[in-house]
């Protein structure tokens, strides 16, 4: 009988996720006994060779743990530097900071959205392939990606790991009429992210509902990026000071990303559903409108309308990057001065997938002797898991091919950064 | 007649950010041309159906850190006509290569708490370092545009035309004013152009992306460096970032670190 059996599915390599990861799922008689997301991205100990080096140096160094998202990494870096410094940077560099990483939001989203997860919902192995019936959404898709690419190439220098980024702000700030002359595509943008959401919303969507603990940085005046309090559904409310109080990594011996645990409780989920949940009323008035007319509204429990949250999110960032440079006033200076002191700095800032939290000790003379970086496919692989320990009965019960197939689809929605998290899949299905 | 058919490309990834194989993803105007003209048969980052070869040109990214890494490239470097490099970790080792220079053991229980579990070599070498490679594009990450021209000049069958000068010439050529002017440390006469001289026009110096270009004048240049204030542990940590394990720059950073005037 099969019941008695135990199956084993494995995919060992997974596909359309950034990095390497395989995943292992041990089912007996239709219940998962096991699951293992193994992370196999080869580990490159950024936090070891950061001791040693300049407070200056730790934004250009770790923005290339990622090459999807360089610009959260300068940002969590600059503004843990920043506070163990002592300095505020507020005002038009603060304002071109939230432009830059609207830049990051729509690039990073528009790579997963368009190229990476739609094919999952239309039964296409690549964008390129479903671009033969979908060429006009994909051309769209990969317009919106490029829209995306010309914030980072004007802040940034060039899209991936962008040059410009220095603690206190920025080497060179923008001229007025550079930024305009971004406007056109922009507005194009916003209007094609509703088009496109629309689109999106009448894909069929598994009904499932999990039961998230969702954690995001909460701004009261604006949807997070940089600022705010750490809160979570179940009532966290900390100051990202305070992140190492109350969460924790672990090594799992399958693994080379660390995973993190919530002190207590243990899984949580941060990134596009937790934002999106958490902080609702924060979106501008027109996108919360697009959102109701998708049917996306908080809370929204189901991982796999996380393609429609992400959407939401572009317009989001369109609609914020218009407003940012329709108000610019150059800054006095590209950059507030810094000068090196001993001391403890904490940042925590909003990557496309979730939080992602530096720590860094200084000596008086501003050397690095002790850094922690916590990136949010990390704090994610918990609930990765228990999705797919939920999915098992279900898997069980398809053949292997499909039951890795949906497997995968089940990671995908997370868009799960494996570069970050060790600093993705392989699916194994063992059967007792 | 028989239709023509069309090469395959292979996008392969070893130890790295992915940022090399999304500059691929990052030709959003031309992406779905080179779909046509290509068969993209291997590309784990944007499509989950493979093909197993062989190809008629492979991309790489990503250094050589593990046991396993090591024995996965001669097998790609075995189903692969063309081999091009791409990227400071492919061709240099990378940013992870930093362990080069300590020991390894100590940086993994910086990380893990159980360091004994994680596998991983001594090194971050760069893929020339354990197969034959016929094209090595360099920078953290590559120019699109060089990235389009190599992959056209093997569809063609000819060299790739990329520039081997400096950054220094780049600059000159958009006119900028030089930042060692100011007193600004810039690697820009050692570096590898291709970037278009970013980091001078942002009114920073360059900071070697890049890597070495072709025979690079290290130690006149660390002497003007030095001439002008930078200290000892400066130079050390401005040629040891993303392509520390480039021989010009691991040659005058070892250099420094020993107290010599500079490389011979």
């Amino acid at each position: 009988m099969s019941d008695a059996t135990t199956r084993t599915i494995q995919v060992d390599y997974l596909a359309r996720v950034e990095g390497k990861g395989s995943l292992t799922i041990r089912l007996e008689g239709g219940e998962a006994i096991d699951v293992r997301l193994a992370i196999f991205e080869p580990p490159r100990f950024f936090e070891a060779f950061l001791r040693g080096r300049s407070f200056m140096e730790a934004p250009d160094m770790t923005s290339r743990i990622c090459g999807i998202c360089p610009v959260a990494y300068f940002m969590s870096a600059c503004h843990a530097m920043e506070d163990a410094l002592g300095v505020r940077v507020a005002g038009p560099l603060r304002a071109l900071r939230r432009l830059l990483y609207c830049g990051e939001w729509i690039e990073s989203h528009a790579l997963h959205v368009f190229l990476l997860h739609t094919p999952d919902f239309l039964g296409y192995p690549d964008a390129i392939s479903m671009a033969k019936k979908h060429g006009a959404w994909v051309k769209r898709g990969l317009r919106i990606k490029k829209a995306g690419n010309s914030l980072l190439s004007l802040m940034g220098g060039r899209e991936i790991h962008p040059i410009n980024v220095r603690v206190g702000g920025f080497y060179r700030a923008p001229a007025r009429g550079e930024l305009d002359a971004l406007l056109p595509e922009l507005r194009w943008g916003r209007d094609a992210a509703a088009e496109c959401l629309e689109w999106m919303a009448r894909f069929d969507f598994p009904e499932v509902e999990r039961d998230f603990e969702f954690v995001a940085l909460r701004h009261p005046g604006e949807y997070p990026f940089c600022e705010g309090r750490l809160v979570s559904s179940r009532g966290l409310d900390i100051d990202v000071r305070d992140y190492d109080d109350h969460f924790f990594e672990e090594q799992a011996p399958y693994s080379t990303a660390l995973r993190s645990r919530i002190r207590g409780r243990g899984a949580y989920l941060c990134g596009p559903l937790a934002r999106f949940n958490l902080n609702f009323e924060q979106l501008f008035p027109e996108v919360q409108d697009l959102a109701r007319r998708a049917g996306v509204t908080p809370p929204c429990r189901n991982p796999y309308r996380m393609l429609l949250v992400r959407m939401v999110e572009i317009a989001q960032a369109f609609t914020e990057a218009i407003r940012v440079i329709e108000g610019y006033v150059p800054p006095e200076a590209p950059f507030v001065e810094t000068i090196a002191r001993a001391g403890t700095g904490f940042g925590g800032t909003e990557a496309p997938r979730g939080f992602l939290y530096h720590r860094y000790t200084l000596d008086e003379s501003g050397t690095i002797v002790d850094a922690n970086i916590v990136p949010p496919t990390s704090q994610n692989q918990l609930a990765i898991e228990d999705d797919l320990r939920e999915l098992a009965p279900v898997l069980a019960n398809l053949p292997h091919e499909e039951a890795t197939h949906r497997a995968e689809l089940a990671v995908r929605n997370y868009d799960p950064c494996i570069s970050c998290s060790t600093h993705f899949l392989t699916l194994k299905v063992e059967r007792a | 007649m028989a239709r023509r058919r069309r090469p395959k490309l292979a996008v392969w990834k070893f130890a790295s950010c992915d940022g090399c194989q999304l500059t691929v993803l990052d030709l959003e105007d031309e992406l779905l041309e080179i779909a046509g003209t290509l068969d993209v048969a291997y590309f784990k980052e944007a499509k989950s159906a493979d093909e197993p070869g062989p190809f008629d040109l492979s991309l790489v990214e990503g250094s050589i850190t593990t046991g396993h890494d090591a024995e996965r490239i001669r097998e790609v470097r075995a189903r692969s006509k063309v081999l091009v490099t791409i990227g400071a970790c492919a061709t240099a080792g990378g940013i992870q290569a930093l362990r080069n220079f300590k020991d390894v053991r100590a940086f993994a229980s910086v990380v893990y708490a159980s360091p004994e579990t994680i596998q991983t070599l001594a090194t971050s070498t760069a893929i020339a370092d354990h197969v034959p490679v016929d094209f090595e594009l360099q920078g953290c990450p590559p120019n699109k545009v060089q990235l389009l021209e190599v992959i056209s000049a093997y569809l063609n069958g000819r060299k790739p035309n990329v520039a081997s000068h400096s950054v220094c010439v780049e600059c000159k050529l958009r006119g900028n004013v030089c930042v060692m002017v100011t007193g600004t440390p810039c690697l820009g006469p050692i570096t590898h152009a291709g970037c278009g001289a970013l980091c001078p026009t942002y009114q920073r110096g360059c900071y070697g992306c890049f890597g070495p270009m072709e025979a690079p004048n290290t130690t006149s240049l660390v002497r003007a460096f030095r001439r002008s204030g930078s200290s000892q542990i400066d130079v050390v940590r401005v040629l040891r970032t993303f392509n520390a394990n480039a021989p010009a720059f691991r040659a005058e950073s070892e250099a420094q670190e020993k107290g010599d005037e500079g490389t011979p």
